[in-house]
């Protein structure tokens, strides 16, 4: 059994809104990653998934508060930590995290070389400026990217670069656990391939020791991560290994999620995309019974009653619905 | 079969250059097309290829520095601003950003009204207005009793797009112009928003003219795909033809760029 990175246990975080009221945008979470496992996460806009990524690191600014559940980055429990020494000595060392906009994260008055500088004399103190460009040159040998980028400025590099940049700094002290949030959706086809390049680069060299990585891509999903991982309304709805989630999905909800890719293949102009009608539910008043019982076209009176809990299957396999695999799968038969 | 359908839109040899002398950028390079009429058109190409000047030129916010061009067969002619919003009532357009594409100062009726006293409904009584907007908002899922009184920052970015398309249901141009409608939202809400563009085709007959890099999605939708590089088509054809069959070596490149789910997705190439 592989040594597990980051484990997670029944996570629950909320928001607190200016008029007092809760929304609890991460409700009772939990997940495991192994040491070199990808795992992704997958879901609409508004699911919680960059919630989720920013309360993975235990690091919460108002108005995002930690309400219960427990985070163990590699043997050690980081929940309910004081931000301050979250700051000090977990980020960077033990989580990494890229966030959505993150090429636009850089100062453009500032050189490259200046923001490793920054990160690595903030954890060591007593290193040379020399020693410091060493190592960056080396990094940036190893990720496939110019030497020359260290002395550039922001505004001369491209937004490809940019962020394989900032990727590049993430990974600095070798993080045990690297969250990439939608590191790809602001870029296009050819350069969102040299990310996820990047990424797998990562996990083969062993920069980082486990990845987790969130998009609403799923051909990208499928191509870089072990584990799929698909979120609704601030719940897991799904968990299975890559292949399984996306040829042969179980929930309602992950079914259509998986309609809607498009990848240019033969035969992909007779499918119909199959859009899920009506909107997520509203997280100040979630409903009672199954949060997506609202949407979904098998609905039943009873769904709306009770909550759902997961349901484990063989093969470590979870999803949430009050239905067995086999009555799901013969209700998708049917049409 | 070509000769059947009717010309929408046609240019030859447009070209535009920015900046004079050393500095010059020719981001658009002798470009030919023939758009026809009710056709979904996909312009397909990296960024800087090219794809959004060229939009900027169809929608006559710029000018070309060489070539004209054809709207229904006639010289377009833009020369004037009361011309000009002549010919906006023809052509429109929806935008990569949706959050940018409100006066975020209206609220979102006044957007609707203004489409419909912009075609020549403005002595209608309110009743009617409110009708005609309800009845816009209902076509693209969105309820007009929750969007009164509403300012655009209020809305998701799905909702925001999915009203642009209710604009466009108003104006009922001739021809729409999507410049990457769907790179900034979700899979989820690109299925519904594609699925609302050709419905929308469907019933009233107009041209779409869409302009992207996923070749996924340009094969998706298309009946024919223009693939551009550094300002110049390098392949057109039907979308069968272009994107099953490329022949030049981009097109095949941008194809392999886009991610795999039934084959290997090969990373060596980048």
């Amino acid at each position: 059994m592989a040594n597990v990175m980051l484990e997670v246990k029944e996570l629950t975080t909320k928001y607190i809104t200016r008029f007092g009221e809760d929304v609890y945008a991460v409700d009772h979470v939990s997940l495991k990653v192994e040491e070199g496992k990808a795992l992704g996460i997958a879901g609409e806009s508004g699911c919680g998934k960059s919630t989720l990524a920013l309360s993975l690191m235990g690091y919460y600014f108002a108005p995002l508060h930690y309400t219960s559940g427990e985070i163990i980055i590699d043997g050690r429990n980081i929940s309910g930590m004081n931000p301050d020494e979250v700051r000090k000595s977990i980020l960077g060392k033990e989580i990494a995290y890229i966030p959505q906009a993150a090429m636009n994260a850089l100062n453009p008055t500032r050189k490259i070389i200046h923001f490793i500088e920054d990160v690595i004399q903030e954890h060591e103190l007593y290193i040379t400026k020399k020693d410091i460009y060493d190592r960056a040159r080396k990094l940036f040998e190893t990720l496939g990217l110019p030497a020359e980028v260290l002395q550039k400025y922001p505004v001369e590099l491209s937004g490809g670069m940019k962020q394989r940049t900032v990727i590049a700094i993430s990974v600095l002290l070798l993080p045990k656990v690297l969250i990439a949030d939608e590191p790809s959706s602001a870029l296009d086809v050819t350069s969102q391939k040299m990310v996820i390049k990047m990424l797998r680069q990562l996990m083969e060299t062993g920069l980082i020791s486990s990845l987790i990585f969130i998009t609403h891509e799923l051909p990208l999903l499928y191509n870089v991560t072990d584990d799929i991982m698909v979120m609704y309304a601030g719940q897991i709805v799904e968990k299975a290994n890559s292949k399984e989630a996306v040829f042969d999905p179980i929930h309602p909800y992950a079914k259509g999620l998986m309609g809607s890719i498009i990848v240019p293949e033969k035969g992909l102009r007779d499918v119909k995309l199959t859009a899920i009608p009506g909107v997520p539910p509203n997280l100040k008043r979630p409903p009672a019974g199954c949060r997506f019982a609202e949407r979904c076209k098998y609905v039943q009176p009873e769904c709306k009653v009770h909550s759902v809990d997961l349901r484990e299957l063989e093969g470590g396999r979870t999803y949430r619905c009050i239905f067995s695999e086999e009555q799901l799968r013969k209700a998708y038969q049917n049409g | 079969m070509a000769d059947e359908k009717k010309l929408c839109l046609s240019g030859s040899g447009i070209t535009k250059v920015f900046g004079i002398g050393r500095q010059k950028t020719v981001a658009v390079d002798h470009v030919d097309f023939n758009f026809y009429e009710g056709e979904i058109i996909s312009i397909v190409g990296e960024s800087g290829s090219g794809k959004t000047t060229l939009a900027k030129m169809l929608l006559g916010l710029i000018s070309s520095t060489e070539g004209d061009i054809y709207f229904l067969g006639q010289k377009r002619d833009i020369s004037s601003q009361k011309k000009k919003q002549e010919y906006w009532k023809n052509i429109q357009a929806i935008f990569q950003d949706p959050f940018s594409s409100y006066n975020i100062f209206n609220k979102i009726d006044s957007v609707l009204l203004d489409c419909i006293h912009m075609r020549g409904g403005r002595k209608l009584p309110y009743a009617k207005k409110v009708e005609l907007m309800s009845e816009a908002c209902s076509f693209v899922n969105l309820k007009f009793e929750e969007l009164t009184n509403k300012y655009p920052f209020e809305l998701s970015g799905g909702q925001m797009q999915r009203l642009m398309i209710a604009r466009i249901f108003l104006l009922k141009p001739k021809i729409l112009l999507a410049d990457e409608p769907t790179s900034m939202i979700d899979a989820c809400s690109r299925a519904t928003i594609l699925d609302m563009l050709m419905q929308l085709r469907d019933e009233t007959g107009m041209t779409l003219i869409f302009i992207t890099h996923d070749i996924g999605l340009a094969y998706f939708v298309s009946d024919s795909v223009y693939i551009m590089e550094h300002g110049k088509f390098v392949e057109s054809g039907t979308a069968d033809e272009v994107i099953l069959h490329p022949k030049e070596v981009y097109t095949q490149r941008l194809i392999n760029d886009v991610p795999k789910i039934y084959e290997e997705w090969d990373l060596s190439t980048v």
